[in-house]
């Protein structure tokens, strides 16, 4: 029972974190038809801006409290991915929003790996300590399951910024701009809303959320390197697929459900397959997942669109 | 072979039979001049055959079919573990190369079609993402097939595979001539290679123009239109996959024997990427395109590391950037500014091949 317990916390801790980024992919999808490869690349961004900024304030102000220096981190990292995706919007994706279908998605392809050369050059290729300015020492709340303040943190700021998220597309006048273009963005120009604006601002809310997920992630795991955008990115579209990409309340259930199959599934593949498979074929069960729902039920589980679209 | 001819500039314009000429005369005496420089760039050019004959492949994929497959190594690795397993001490079975090839094409083609199936369905951005996590799903299975049975042995790779030997001719042996001149094992597998890729050429030319490639275009171009006309779509793309795979599986073939080990290292996204990058940089939907991208792509990274180094060390005194990064910044805005500047490819595909007076003119159709 408390190793059920314990995968429950696990999967949750995890799937916040895939919710998070699964969202900018769901939107920039629900938007342009496009997956944006790169959107999991901001998440590595976000990580070592933050990383980076924090190494800055330890040699100048070493006495600063652990959470004016996150929020400080946080504050250099989400606009520097911000600005990041626009310039990427910008250059490479406007010039190519009616070329044929193959043309964005090789260019995204592109700026994926062309982010991770860059980090690559900037960061070098090590693995970086990443400072856990939240405390990771494990509470017990049920006697056998442990979870960290910094599991708990990431549980609250993604559910935060994800009702924030829904309150502004769903309330705001900005957030109705955006549900116009993404029905039809012909039919939403000729409404008056500026959709080229309007598309730049969802590739930019996308990275904010990313680079807000970079941190945490890092921060739980406590390493950052040029690389570690790549999987959770693709596990974050994997979940936006599973709850029905182009849906936001889908990609936040996908992003859980995801988070828990994998915690699941790593906990007990080993007992599953009697001691052949073990916990290091985790990372075959987002595509497993993928491959599953794209086959049997490629609307996702709230989705409503078709596979075929693109 | 025409096509490349074709592509040479300025005179394949004029003198198409001279560029032909030309462009033999270059793929035989190409290793003679890398032999100038050292033998590292006969090496090079060997890899550069390989990667030839994988563009080749991917090119049936992705630029015929219209299929984006971004997990083409995974049929790479099984070709080349399949000739670790039959062709090494790893399990003490030594096979000759010409069971091991055909069983290997057989696997690889397998492969091709346990992808297709499930992927049939799926269209442009789901297929790549779908075919990138077979990808990976291969990837993990070498890294970690190694416990609790010891079958791929793991991140390690398997070690001393038998070289390829015709007819009791091993290509990995220099070749004594004389007491002072030898022939060196590297030829021996450049014009191997060279052989293979000319087949494949003959081969896929053929097949372009045949029903298949002609319905492979169609399918391509408008697969609503093409079901209409009677296409078997589902047949056509698994026909796709496994003869594109077949391509894979015998260069991974080729690779594991040539190289000598395997290990999953190789076998990367990074290295799928790459392939893809050389079909799309030299024109998707051609095969010369195919072949001058995957030259220029495999051999440019490996005139730059032997000029970054020095020139790097020249300028600021010491290596800013590494050979590896420099490939991947190479590979990257190739793909960005290739699809921003020249969507098409430095060769663009010629439409002639659908036309039908070029068809009536090669006999295919009436």
């Amino acid at each position: 029972m408390e190793i059920f317990l314990q995968q429950i916390v696990n999967g949750l801790v995890v799937g916040s974190v895939y919710a998070l980024v699964a969202l900018g992919y769901t939107m920039v999808y629900g938007i342009l038809g496009l997956i944006n490869f790169a959107h999991g690349d901001l998440v590595m961004v976000g990580a070592l801006t933050a990383l980076q900024t924090m190494m800055f304030l330890m040699g100048v102000a070493p006495g600063m409290s652990p959470i004016a220096m996150l929020t400080l981190s946080l504050l250099v990292a989400v606009p520097v991915c911000m600005l990041l995706a626009f310039t990427m919007e910008r250059l490479a994706y406007r010039p190519l929003r009616n070329a044929p279908r193959l043309a964005p998605l090789i260019t995204a392809i592109g700026v994926s790996f062309l982010l991770q050369t860059l980090a690559m050059i900037i960061w070098g290729r090590n693995y970086h300590t990443f400072p856990q300015l939240i405390s990771t020492t494990p509470i017990q709340p049920i006697e056998g399951v442990f979870i960290t303040p910094i599991q708990i943190t990431i549980i609250i700021v993604s559910a935060l910024m994800m009702a924030g998220l829904v309150l502004l597309v769903t309330k705001t006048k900005l957030g109705r701009a955006m549900r116009a273009t993404a029905e039809n963005h012909r039919v939403a120009a000729l409404m008056g809303v500026d959709t080229n604006m309007i598309i730049a601002l969802t590739f930019v809310l996308g990275a904010a959320l990313a680079a807000v997920a970079g941190v945490m992630f890092a921060s739980n795991y406590g390493i950052a390197h040029y690389g570690m955008g790549f999987m959770p990115g693709l596990k974050a579209f994997t979940a936006a697929v599973l709850g029905g990409i182009g849906n936001l309340g889908g990609a936040m259930l996908g992003g859980i459900v995801l988070g828990l199959v994998e915690s699941f599934g790593a906990g007990y593949i080993e007992q599953a397959t009697f001691g052949f498979l073990n916990s290091s074929y985790q990372d075959i069960f987002a595509f497993i997942i993928l491959g599953l729902v794209l086959i049997f039920k490629p609307t996702g589980l709230l989705g409503e669109r078709v596979s075929d679209r693109a | 072979m025409n096509e490349l001819a074709l592509a040479v500039p300025w005179l394949g314009k004029r003198n198409p039979q001279a560029a032909r000429w030309l462009v033999i005369a270059i793929a035989i005496g190409a290793p003679l001049v890398a032999m100038m420089f050292g033998r590292t760039w006969v090496r090079v050019l060997d890899f550069a055959l390989l990667y030839i004959l994988l563009a080749l492949g991917l090119n049936l994929v992705v630029g015929f079919a219209g299929l984006l497959d971004l997990g083409y190594i995974a049929f790479y690795a099984v070709g080349a573990y399949t000739a670790a397993f039959l062709a090494s001490p790893h399990f003490d079975v030594h096979l000759p190369i010409w069971i091991v090839l055909p069983l290997a094409a057989c696997f690889a083609a397998t492969a091709g079609i346990m992808l297709g199936f499930p992927v049939l369905r799926l269209r442009g951005d789901y297929l790549a993402i779908v075919t990138l996590g077979f990808g990976e799903i291969v990837r993990i299975f070498m890294n970690n097939l190694n416990y609790p049975i010891n079958i791929t042995n793991g991140p390690q790779g398997i070690n001393a595979l038998d070289p390829i030997a015709l007819f009791g001719w091993d290509l990995s042996r220099n070749i004594q001539i004389t007491e002072e001149l030898a022939v060196n094992s590297l030829f021996l597998y450049y014009y191997f290679f060279l052989a293979c890729v000319v087949g494949s050429i003959i081969f896929i030319s053929r097949l372009q123009i045949s029903r298949v490639g002609r319905a492979w275009a169609a399918m391509r171009d408008d697969e609503l239109a093409a079901k209409a006309i009677g296409i078997n779509t589902r047949n056509m793309k698994l026909l796709a996959f496994s003869l594109g795979a077949t391509f894979g599986g015998v260069s991974g073939v080729l690779f594991g024997t040539f190289q000598g080990f395997v290990s999953p290292e190789s076998f990367s996204l990074m290295e799928s990427i790459a392939v893809l990058t050389m079909v799309v940089f030299g024109g998707m939907g051609n095969v010369a395109g195919a072949i001058v991208g995957a030259i220029i792509l495999s051999a440019l990274p490996e005139i730059l590391r032997h000029l970054a180094v020095p020139v790097q060390q020249a300028l600021f005194g010491h290596v800013l950037l590494d050979p590896e990064v420099l490939r991947m910044l190479l590979l990257s805005l190739a793909m960005i500014l290739m699809m921003l500047l020249r969507p098409s490819g430095l060769i663009p595909a010629n439409a002639k091949y659908s036309h039908i007076r070029y068809l009536k003119a090669k006999g295919v159709t009436e």
